[in-house]
């Protein structure tokens, strides 16, 4: 069986399937959960300075097994009583990202220092929230931005800083460049694209808020590309997140340059116990096409592209 | 299915709660819900008091502003269903007791009536705070089960709360499962009095929510979403949640006491 432990921005992970932010990881038990049925490490809800109720409803719409939009509004109890939270996954034996979002460096900063405070082994910033004001893409849209708020994190914490960065910009490999200017350890690409549902009978946006983002296998192309470009532009590792599915998707993203993965929409989809089947059908596949690591097929697709044609 | 419809029937049941009906062709099963969406407002997790045939129906308590603008809904006015989601009622059991609480009747009448149809025995032991607000008390007897009342006030019935009933009729006679819903207190006690006799208990269970897909986390119950792994739970799955009876988490997840 291929070996499914990989190494990423200086974490030991089991196998290279994260749970995604903002999908189950509220609760701590929720967090543990995902842990227990097999993922390679878990990523908390965004947590923010304070408690966020996030909009009202509908936060989301579905359509059927390709997508998911969605506008939760960065919904979080706030790092005041998430430690609670993230010691009950750490309890379960997880091992545990810490999500933050801050509306400007120097309160990423004060965050990261207490989120790290938790005992989580990295921080992922949250500097890609489609739609939420004054957050996310908003602190996190161009590449300036990105390296102050890196910066400032990594400087305040010890912990690997890892940036999620937004494709709903012209050149997100630009922002990768930037976080790891800044000193982050990994990037991880994409969050979900800006996005839209309209009720023709209200005549009105279905999400309370309006806009929203997609995810789900309909972005996965996308993600692919970000990836893709990320990875010639960078040294650091890149963590591949957007549609992942199953495990042949997994190692389009590792062919592509990613090192780790995150799922999420998939656990809507299909409960975590997608993460068994995901790392037992990529340890096969892996064995099918003559891989003995992941880190084996990290960014091969690059090499044979860039073999010039006779 | 999401859809927008517009309500053909609007019944006021007791003075705090209202019954909207709507078309909604999809299958559904006793003890389901569905995210009842009011345009403009918000989307509410309601159960589906009326689950057979296409037309739909939800039964609303008054307990705060999208409530009460719910309630005030007329026929005619549109508003966005999407479900039926979660799990239903096993209606199998021959022998039934029905202990409902507040407004739990909306949960667990559809179910009654389901095992009603099947030659099953159903009890109700149905409480509310006063004889008017006693949900569906009509709708329990015209299916031919058997309704014995507990109400806070003594207005009708027995004086205080409906487990005083449950207690008296798990006493009297055997039972082959319990369902209950309603306060939570008042489903632990159920869970304490059935289970000393040994009969099997099911709660439906409410929580804060808003992607009813087992996304969000919101309607996180100990290692359960209410949304999926519910609503309907074994009281044997929820021995081990702290939080049952306890606590509930408000829209930012923070743990809040009951």
């Amino acid at each position: 069986m291929a070996e499914l432990a990989v190494r990423c921005a200086g974490v030991t992970l089991r196998n290279p399937f994260l749970l995604a932010s903002g999908v189950w990881g509220e609760s701590g038990e929720s967090l543990a959960g995902a842990w227990n049925a097999g993922a390679g490490g878990v990523i908390t809800k965004s947590v923010g300075s304070v408690p966020r109720p996030g909009y009202a409803n509908p936060t989301i719409e579905t359509y059927e097994r390709w997508g998911l939009l969605n506008a939760m509004g960065l919904p979080n109890p706030g790092i005041e009583e998430y430690p609670r939270e993230v010691g009950i996954a750490l309890h379960a034996g997880a091992t545990v990202i810490g999500s933050i979002f801050a509306g400007d460096p120097e309160e990423f900063a004060r965050l990261a220092v207490r989120m790290a405070a938790t005992g989580v082994s990295a921080l992922e910033l949250n500097l890609s929230c489609p739609h939420a004001q004054g957050f996310g893409t908003e602190v996190g849209g161009t590449p300036a931005d990105v390296e102050k708020v890196v910066r400032a994190v990594t400087k305040a914490v010890t912990i690997p800083v890892i940036a999620k960065i937004t494709p709903n910009t012209g050149d997100p490999a630009a922002l990768a460049v930037a976080a790891e200017r800044g000193g982050a350890a990994a990037v991880s690409a994409i969050n979900t694209l800006r996005a839209l549902a309209i009720d023709v009978r209200l005549r009105r946006p279905v999400l309370s808020h309006g806009l929203g983002g997609l995810s789900g296998p309909a972005v996965k192309p996308v993600g692919l590309a970000c990836v893709w470009q990320i990875f010639e532009k960078v040294s650091i590792p890149v963590i591949g997140v957007g549609g992942i599915a199953n495990a042949q998707d997994a190692l389009e993203y590792v062919m592509a340059g990613a090192r780790a993965l995150e799922v999420g929409t998939q656990v809507t989809f299909d409960g975590v116990e997608v993460f068994g089947r995901l790392a037992q059908d990529l340890s096969r596949l892996l064995d099918e096409l003559g891989f003995a690591r992941v880190e084996d097929a990290v960014g091969v697709a690059h090499r044979a592209h860039s073999v010039p044609p006779d | 299915m999401r859809s927008v419809v517009a309500v053909t029937e609007r019944v006021l049941e007791t003075p705090s709660t209202v019954t909207l009906r709507f078309p909604f062709p999809a299958a559904a099963d006793p003890g389901q819900f569905v995210m009842l969406w009011l345009p403009g407002d918000d989307e509410l997790p309601m159960s589906l008091s009326y689950t057979d045939g296409p037309s739909k129906g939800v039964t609303i308590k008054a307990i705060g502003g999208t409530t009460r603008r719910a309630q005030a809904i007329r026929p005619g006015d549109l508003v966005g269903v999407r479900g039926p989601y979660g799990n239903h009622v096993d209606t199998s059991p021959k022998r039934i007791l029905v202990v409902s609480g507040g407004s739990g009747s909306a949960a667990l009448a559809p179910a009654a009536e389901r095992a009603r149809a099947a030659g099953s025995a159903v009890t109700v032991a149905l409480g509310a705070t006063r004889a008017p607000e006693l949900l569906f008390r009509e709708r329990f007897r015209a299916m031919g089960a058997r309704v014995e009342v507990a109400t806070d006030d003594g207005s009708e019935g027995t004086k205080g709360f409906v487990t005083l009933v449950a207690e008296r009729l798990l006493t009297a006679e055997p039972f082959d499962a319990v369902w209950t819903c309603g306060p939570e207190v008042m489903m632990k006690k159920v869970i304490v009095e059935a289970e000393r006799r040994s009969v099997p208990v099911f709660c439906s269970m409410e929580r804060h929510m808003k992607c009813a897909l087992g996304m969000c986390d919101a309607c996180a119950l100990g290692p359960y979403h209410v949304c999926v792994d519910g609503p309907v739970f074994p009281a044997e799955r929820l021995a081990s949640v702290r939080d049952f009876g306890a606590f509930h988490r408000d829209s930012s997840g923070r743990r809040v006491p009951l």
